[in-house]
């Protein structure tokens, strides 16, 4: 009993020593240190504002999660039932934006839906118009779109590969016996897909949860959600009791929705024949698919595309020296800013060679996909046989999306500061310091990475019947037999997904970078950022320019990892 | 085959990518290799390691610090803590295992909080004889001033030309019709130039004067932005991102960057800033010592060096802001292009207090 009780036990202890030391461990300290909130000493106007606050948060996030989910599932029903030319790059495109900096994607938006952006002009010369006509910059619609903007890719991804192997049995047998597409889809599809669904929505709404810069930047001002609140409270105020309670306020509402999630995922049992390998795929046939398909990919390039196109095309255009006149006068091409940035005009010793920015970016991008699918691999395989120990870590799991980079970032400090002293341990050298240590920044990417992983391999994971793991265990098959020949190849698919995320994941994350001490080990979000904090033609240009360059190796490394056909894929 | 070959391309990236991150410069911390342990032993001779807290915006001049470190036989390690008021909050939290040996990066508007913590040592440089004593906000030496920089509402010149537009001079005259929905400032709860020209207008008006001010603003269509990026960059019409507003809250050294850092030779900044008294703020940057450092003696030498002329004069074009030494002489093209402010307000006493009611109420003001 108590060995088969340990054995339940052994695949957490990875995921959860690592997140227990990682996560959970700085969290309590910092969240303990502004315990001495005073209820009675604070005005009820500050009560007040928290309510606003909470209710935006919440408000902003359903919305987006719901946009979010349209567009993503009439994607997904692209991408998991078609083939056509190109269509690795689409797929790859719609993943960009979600490593982007915010500071690009405002830039990118702006240029084209701001007061000067090519829209607003387009029309104004058309219609002959004084004022701007469209106004985005500032409302919440801009706020919306950004969202979708970034996590479309979630559902993509999450929802594409889950209805691409689902068992067409279900669905060949409804159409025989008459029913619509619609009906069919609506029951016999959706409830098939309903965990992935689920889990997918889950991830987007915690991400538009804890938006920030989106919401500062795009949103302007008026709107204020929670992260940015907390924000707010510890970097300016330097009001820590009060971002404790907002941080508080915000684990809750993440664990609230964590326990509903898992209360009903994990009950959930799976019937069918799931499919493997990429089959059923096929060009679209007649005319009415082939619109749909251009359709839809029309879709695509407009919305994921053109905001980012303005980033190449800005890094390669010089405006005269009349650019203080309102409408821009004939830009010039150059590449002077790709070359400046190979030059140290000012011997400046904070240079970033951006060859070195790039590399060490790629560096931790590798370490957080190896490590989150390391420890996300056993959390996931507990959770698709969950027992009553999954019941109860199962919500905790996700917390580390929900929780403030700030909060987090502080609790680093507290907790790895002076950790590990090198005054004990001899053999390390005499200026060592955990929290300044360059592996740090992995591990923190690896913590918002987890949850994805784990999500993203158990609704594949979910898919797998049980009577197939029992099938072979009664012809003779050891466990490692079953694994690999019957667990991996369904699951596959969901792998290399769940790597492309904690990649993009790391490449394009600031805000943990920002928080922890960075001693001259730059990445390329941070030297984006340095540019953009001086005033002058060549830094915007030089900030266009690295961010187009990370545009490009992120295409180009989740064009590799969807590449890699892992051994033992395909006919199943 | 090729699924193999492309399994092996995968690791062997991650492989070849092991080991130590490529750093920008050769003198930071090495990681533990399979060296035996004494090599790490400090010996004679060797230099030490001096480690300095900066926020992001910090630059400074290579051979300028790799003077200082060849004369004193010491590693400067350059700690980059986020803006101002992160790095300020990682020394506060880390004040029983100090990151660092110095501390640069207090602004006048977080000093107090600074000094309240306790964080700081005191340092009677002898170099602080050259500095003016209106800078010398903490007379027990904890925090030492180093540089200062006026935050000014910068202009687009060939706006206002091409309109035949005089220049605001004044406050007031922001107020006009003619100007309306020209400026674009930034939120004073999440930028630090927000909050400088909001306290600007505050030691103009008074508290609670200056909201009225602020709702006279308002009617006149001033645009609100998040932070110092999105305004110039976005806003602003004269920086490349080529915005509709004519005028916005920024530096006034910063036409001098402009033309520093323009893509064509220019011979006259695009852009000034309006410098009449009252209109800017001055922010004012110290550097101190941080209690429980172990090289004290560094943390001194690297105080007066910051101090000394070489260092003060290599500042304006490295950082864009003015140094407190009166013997420095400032670069020609700076000294051209920017403007100092003239009787520029200064960071009320009350600041750490009212902050948050001032900032408040403002934004119960101005954002709808």
């Amino acid at each position: 009993m108590i060995i088969k009780g340990l054995r339940r036990l052994l695949p957490w202890l990875a995921p959860v020593a690592f997140l227990g030391l990682f996560f959970f461990y700085p969290l309590l300290r910092i969240l303990s240190l502004g315990s001495n909130f005073s209820f009675t000493s604070s005005s009820p106007n500050i009560f007040f504002r928290i309510i606003n606050v909470v209710g935006f948060t919440f408000y902003q996030a359903f919305l987006s999660t719901g946009l979010t989910l349209l567009l993503g599932l009439l994607l997904a029903y692209l991408f998991s039932h078609f083939d056509f030319p190109l269509k690795r790059l689409f797929q790859a495109l719609t993943a960009i934006p979600f490593m982007l900096p915010t500071v690009v994607v405002a830039a990118g938006f702006t240029a084209l839906l701001g007061p000067r952006g090519w829209l607003n002009l387009g029309l104004m010369s058309l219609l002959n118009l004084e004022q701007p006509p469209i106004i985005f910059v500032g409302t919440l619609w801009a706020i919306l779109l950004a969202h979708v903007f970034y996590n479309s890719t979630i559902i993509i991804r999450i929802v594409g590969n889950a209805w691409a192997s689902l068992d067409t049995r279900f669905t060949d047998a409804a159409r025989s016996l008459g029913a619509s597409p619609f009906r069919t889809f609506l029951n016999v599809t959706l409830p098939l897909l309903r965990p992935s669904i689920f889990a997918a929505s889950l991830l987007v709404f915690l991400f538009d949860f804890t938006s920030y810069g989106v919401i500062l930047l795009l949103g302007g001002s008026k709107f204020v959600t929670l992260e940015v609140e907390i924000f707010i409270q510890t970097m300016h105020m330097l009001n820590l009791p009060v971002a404790s309670l907002l941080s508080v306020i915000q684990l809750l509402s993440t664990l609230i929705f964590s326990i509903i999630y898992s209360r009903y995922v994990l009950t959930v049992t799976n019937i069918g024949k799931p499919r493997v390998g990429w089959l059923n795929l096929r060009k679209p046939g007649n005319i009415k698919q082939r619109i749909l398909v251009i359709g839809l990919l029309l879709c695509l390039v407009i919305i994921f595309a053109l905001p980012i196109l303005a980033l190449p095309l800005r890094s390669i255009s010089r405006f005269e020296a009349g650019r203080a006149e309102f409408i821009r006068v004939g830009p010039a091409l150059t590449l002077d800013y790709y070359r400046e940035l190979f030059i140290n005009r000012q011997s400046s010793l904070f240079y970033v060679p951006p060859f070195l920015a790039a590399r060490n970016s790629l560096f931790y991008a590798a370490l957080t996909v190896f490590l989150s699918l390391l420890l996300g691999f056993p959390a996931a395989s507990a959770l698709a046989r969950p027992g009553r120990l999954e019941k109860w870590i199962d919500p905790l799991l996700m917390l580390p999306l929900g929780a403030s980079s700030v909060t987090l970032g502080l609790g680093y400090i507290l907790t790895f500061n002076g950790f590990l002293n090198p005054e004990r341990w001899q053999f390390l050298p005499s200026s060592f310091n955990l929290l300044t240590f360059p592996l740090l920044l992995p591990i923190a990417h690896t913590t918002i990475a987890l949850p994805f992983v784990i999500r993203s391999l158990q609704a594949a994971m979910i898919t797998i019947p049980n009577r197939y793991r029992e099938a072979a265990a009664v012809l003779g098959a050891s466990h490692w037999q079953t694994w690999k020949n019957i667990d991996w190849p369904i699951i596959s698919r969901a792998t290399i997904s769940a790597g492309a995320f904690a990649f993009t994941i790391s490449l394009g994350e600031f805000g943990a970078a920002s928080l922890l001490a960075r001693p001259d080990y730059p990445t390329l979000p941070t030297a984006i950022y340095r540019f953009l904090s001086q005033p002058g033609g060549m830094n915007y240009g030089q900030a266009m320019a690295m961010a187009t360059m990370l545009m490009f190796i992120c295409g180009v490394g989740i064009l590799i990892i969807e590449q890699l056909r892992l051994p033992g894929t395909g006919e199943f | 085959m090729k699924k193999i070959l492309l399994t092996i391309l995968l690791f062997s990236f991650l492989l070849t990518a092991c080991g130590a991150p490529a750093s920008t410069e050769a003198q930071a911390t090495p990681l533990p290799t399979d060296l035996p342990p004494t090599a790490f032993m400090p010996v004679a001779g060797d230099p030490r390691t001096l480690i300095v807290m900066v926020h992001d915006s910090f630059s400074a001049s290579e051979t300028i610090i790799q003077e200082f470190e060849k004369n004193n036989n010491v590693k400067i390690s350059f700690l980059k803590s986020g803006d101002a008021g992160a790095a300020l909050n990682k020394a506060i939290l880390s004040k029983d295992a100090p990151l660092a040996d110095v501390f640069y990066g207090v602004d006048n508007t977080f000093l107090s909080r600074a000094l309240d913590s306790g964080i700081f040592v005191s340092y009677a440089s002898p170099l602080i004889n050259n500095i003016p004593e209106e800078y010398n906000l903490d007379l027990k030496n904890r925090a030492i001033p180093v540089d200062y920089a006026d935050v000014c509402i910068n202009y687009s010149k060939a706006f206002f030309s091409k309109n035949g537009l005089p220049v605001p001079a004044s406050l007031d005259d922001l107020l006009k019709p003619e100007y309306k929905g020209m400026l674009v400032v930034e939120n004073p709860a999440t930028s630090s130039p927000g909050l400088a020209f909001l306290l600007a207008t505050i030691q103009k008006y008074g508290d609670p004067g200056y909201l009225d001010f602020w709702k006279a603003l308002k009617d006149n269509g001033v645009v609100v932005v998040d932070g110092w990026e999105t305004a110039y960059y976005t806003n602003f019409s004269a920086s490349s991102g080529n915005g509709p507003q004519p005028m916005v809250v920024s530096y006034s050294s910063s036409p001098a960057a402009e033309v520093f850092y323009s893509t064509v030779p220019m011979e006259d900044s695009p852009t000034g800033a309006i410098n009449s008294p009252g209109t800017c703020l001055r922010q004012v940057e110290f550097v101190g010592i941080l209690a429980g450092t172990k090289n004290r003696d560094l943390a001194e030498k690297f105080i007066d060096f910051m101090l000394d002329k070489p260092f003060q004069e290599s500042m304006p074009l490295s950082m864009f802001v003015y140094p407190v030494n009166y013997q420095a002489a400032l670069p020609e093209q700076f000294a051209k292009f920017s403007q100092p402010a003239v009787e520029p307000a200064l960071v009320p006493d009350n600041i750490d207090t009212q902050r948050d009611a001032w900032i408040g109420a403002w934004t119960q003001t101005v954002l709808p």
